[in-house]
């Protein structure tokens, strides 16, 4: 994909900054393994992102510090990837990192998202009952995108809406990660989700 | 991360380490001087927000006293705007380090960034009418 230069160089607002250029967060999340990392490389040009953190509480508890006083940061993997479209407009997503313990990370990840795409798998659904909760709490729009493995049975967007309990209008959608038009289609799901739930938010903040 | 494990420590039986393995010869915070937290400003740089190169940089001198992190970030700002997030992966270091060798760039004047939308005004409909289409054309 071709990275275009963003046109809002001249327009500084003096303070050093920059308003005029977009860019939008989308978050992948569900279990290990269910697909995060092959969906956002069929719809971006996927790159490693490293982060440098300092372990949370949690974190401590889980990794075995003894006898290693010195470590207080651990080195977080996340996959991200940008979809430019177009000149100053960009979506950019971000795979989560699936282990509790860096729920540290999904904090600063959901700070200002537009939304996110729950990856489930039928045969491990309770894996993503973890990224529901969490979206669902914060009131965060999510889609839930059922990742049709081969071998899997497959099941009808209202079964797994009702096996997940999904609050009533939660997109469901049944998807191939590793296909571009699907992984699209699923994105396409969430922005008009987001779209519905923030013009609804205006209605009942004015009514 | 354990000390030892970089070199300096006591010899491993049975084996070297070489090159990756050894772990990195420079310790990510050691290119900040140690500092985990961008200057006196303390602003914390989203991973989305985009930094752009300022149009009335300071001169070359000065550009000159920079280090070689701040001048491959400032190289890569100059390529195309780019996101935190995307100067980190390319530059190939850890976003905390980014963040506060950015944090030197924006108090020096050679970059500026932009916040990004908070979530209360999050894009009107038109927006996000062009984000769907642009997804349908991609």
């Amino acid at each position: 994909m071709a990275y275009e230069r963003s046109e809002s160089t001249g327009t500084g607002a003096g303070d050093g900054v920059d308003t005029t250029a977009l860019a939008l967060k989308i978050l992948v999340a569900g279990g290990f393994g269910v697909g995060k990392t092959t969906l956002v490389g069929s719809v971006s040009e996927i790159r490693p992102l490293r982060t440098e953190e300092r372990l949370s509480r949690a974190g401590e508890l889980v990794d075995d510090t003894g006898g290693v006083d010195q470590k207080t940061t651990t080195t977080v993997a996340m996959d991200f990837g940008r979809i430019t479209i177009r000149s100053g407009l960009s979506l950019y997503l971000f795979g989560t990192p699936g282990q509790d313990r860096f729920w540290f990370l999904w904090d600063e990840l959901s700070q200002g998202a537009l939304g996110a795409v729950v990856l489930a798998d039928t045969r491990r659904l309770e894996d993503c009952f973890p990224a529901v909760d969490y979206f669902e709490h914060r009131k965060i729009p999510f889609v839930v995108a059922v990742n049709c493995f081969t071998g899997a049975r497959t099941y009808g967007a209202h079964e797994v809406s009702r096996a997940l309990d999904l609050d009533r209008g939660t997109p469901v959608v049944l998807c191939d990660a590793r296909d571009r038009d699907s992984g699209k289609e699923v994105l396409i799901r969430l922005v008009e989700y987001a779209g519905r739930m923030h013009t609804a938010r205006l209605l009942d903040s004015v009514g | 991360m354990n000390e030892d494990s970089t070199g300096g420590g006591p010899a491993v039986p049975g084996g070297q380490w070489y090159d990756a393995d050894a772990g990195p010869l420079v310790r990510p915070y050691a290119m900040t001087g140690g500092r985990t937290r961008p200057g006196p400003s303390n602003v914390r740089f989203d991973l989305i927000a985009l930094v752009v190169v300022d149009d009335d940089p300071p001169g070359a001198a000065e550009e000159g006293l920079l280090g070689p992190e701040h001048r491959s970030l400032l190289a890569l700002c100059r390529a195309e705007t780019q996101s935190v997030a995307e100067l980190a992966a390319d530059a190939d270091l850890p976003v905390g380090v980014v963040r506060v060798l950015l944090g030197d760039l924006l108090e020096s004047g050679f970059v500026r960034v932009s916040r990004p939308v908070p979530p209360a005004q999050l894009p009107d409909e038109r927006i996000l009418r062009e984000v769907i289409d642009g997804l349908r054309a991609l």
